[in-house]
């Protein structure tokens, strides 16, 4: 599996860190309530297929949101976090 | 037919054309009291613990595959009880005491052998965390001895005990731990479910779970509608799959754990051994190839294979404790897909919906728990109140924050474990 990060193009898997479902990125607000922050902190829908991780690129520090099969392991394609969420 | 050495000689003599299949292949019931959803190691065993325990027979177990075909045939089959924190230490004392009672109970050869497990440690830190774990495993009513270097000098002299930087220190010694043969478990437990009565139906793969006013009918399935009173969910590995059939949304996410297995070779390594400083743990199975794993690879995957990274740190661990088995040949590796959990424990409990029951969440550490969870959860469905053994496996603990199980210290919270 190789990932491409925005910034430095395609790399070796061994240079970034996976941080969970993409979902991160949509951090509930500090009084969402009990049943949003459990479903962001727990709750998964885990596919078997088509999915949207978050990984960190360690040598440039670029969060990246990976489209990735979770069957496959094929990787569709990659977006840094700082462009979808400005 | 009941197996014994009488019906080996006898059967030797008479050409063995008395052997017959163990299991029937029977046609799906329009109705059961209860159905099972997953005819592997933990699903086996519920169907036997229930139609055993609580004489409940009219019982089905869905599979959609061929019984056995998942996660109960892709491990390195360690069965241990050295669990530290209450809720782990009971279930897993509980489960070993199972086991060793599991062949005369099932009337069937599942290969366990208590050849002991040693895990090593490396540095002063580890060792007091082994003595502590060792205390816990006492304290449990398990055995656990802390071995000195030279103390595990004797159980394993072919080490590399002055590896420059990961000199052993010692080991804790649990000598009712070793292993089983997977697959045995998985034929035993069926054999013996389907003596007492229990539908094993294989190629039945559960398309939907029919809920009426909040309370469980039956299941939709490739060979048509199955009516039940209550349904249980032991499909580790595909439980976000089958939980969203009824509408939930479970706290896990699937990765997957890669294992390796070498040629056949002669004995050499006579216990399960676990490497301190890497992630490395190996035995050596009867037929001789010597069965080792490491850790998850760390994201998300049903691929049931990894990749290429974890399998390189899992060599160079292995070279880094026993340079000697450097030179045989890997015959082949795979990988089983895990049910994480975010404190790395399992769950055993009802779901918000009546009648419809869930077994998941058992990470890394499946196998050793099939005869434990079978009973606990056979226990759940029968008598809608928890075993003893297994009472904080609550499905709710990482909404409440209450009764968390991290073994590890790391966090309650995906991909930490």
């Amino acid at each position: 599996m190789r990932i491409t990060c925005p910034y430095c193009g395609e790399r070796d898997i061994r240079e970034f860190t996976y941080r969970g479902h993409a979902l991160a990125i949509a951090r509930p607000a500090p009084d969402a309530g009990e049943a949003a922050w459990d479903d962001y902190l727990h709750l998964r829908d885990n596919p078997a297929g088509a999915t949207q991780d978050l990984w960190h690129h360690g040598p440039c520090g670029a969060w990246v949101i990976v489209d990735r099969d979770t069957v496959t392991h094929e990787v569709a394609g990659s977006k840094a976090v700082a462009e979808v969420k400005r | 037919m009941r197996y014994s050495g009488f019906q080996i000689f006898k059967q030797g003599l008479t050409g063995n054309s008395g052997w017959k299949p163990v299991w029937r292949d029977p046609t799906p019931k329009p109705e059961y009291d209860i159905i099972i959803i997953g005819g592997g190691g933990h699903g086996l065993a519920t169907a036997h613990y229930l139609a055993k325990e609580h004489g409940l027979t009219n019982v089905a177990v869905l599979e959609k595959g061929y019984l056995g075909g998942g996660n109960v045939g892709r491990n390195t089959t360690i069965v241990r009880a050295n669990y530290a924190l209450p809720g782990n230490s009971e279930f897993y004392s509980h489960s070993l005491k199972l086991w060793e009672g599991l062949e005369g109970d099932l009337n069937y050869n599942v290969m366990h052998s208590q050849r002991g497990v040693i895990n090593l440690f490396h540095s002063d830190g580890q060792r007091d965390y082994a003595a502590r774990r060792g205390n816990a495993m006492i304290n449990q009513g398990d055995d656990a001895i802390l071995l000195d270097r030279e103390g595990v000098r004797k159980h394993l002299p072919y080490l590399d005990f002055d590896n420059a930087r990961f000199p052993i220190y010692g080991g804790l010694f649990h000598p009712r731990g070793g292993s089983a043969r997977h697959d045995a478990v998985a034929w035993g437990l069926a054999r013996a479910a389907d003596s007492r009565g229990v539908d094993l139906i294989q190629n039945c793969e559960v398309t939907g779970i029919d809920i009426e006013g909040g309370r469980v009918t039956g299941v939709q399935t490739t060979r048509g509608a199955i009516r039940a009173k209550k349904v249980g969910i032991v499909v580790a590995g595909r439980s976000g799959q089958v939980a969203a059939m009824a509408g939930m949304r479970l706290p896990i996410e699937s990765h997957i754990l890669q294992a390796f297995v070498t040629e056949g070779l002669k004995p050499v390594i006579d216990h399960v051994v676990t490497f301190g400083m890497g992630h490395f743990y190996i035995s050596q199975s009867d037929k001789g190839g010597l069965v080792f794993g490491g850790d998850l690879d760390f994201y998300a995957s049903y691929a049931a294979r990894g990749n290429l990274p974890m399998a390189e740190h899992v060599m160079e661990a292995a070279m880094a404790l026993m340079p000697m088995i450097g030179k045989a040949q890997l015959l082949r590796s795979w990988g089983g897909i895990m049910d994480m959990t975010p404190d790395g424990s399992p769950i055993i409990d009802r779901t918000p919906i009546e009648g419809l029951y869930i077994d998941c969440g058992w990470c890394y550490g499946g196998f050793k728990a099939v005869p434990g969870s079978g009973f606990a959860f056979a226990h759940l469905i029968a008598q809608d109140r928890p075993h003893e053994s297994a009472t904080k496996y609550r499905l709710d603990r990482f909404r409440t924050g209450v009764g968390l199980m991290d073994e590890e210290g790391t966090g309650s919270q995906h991909n930490l474990h």
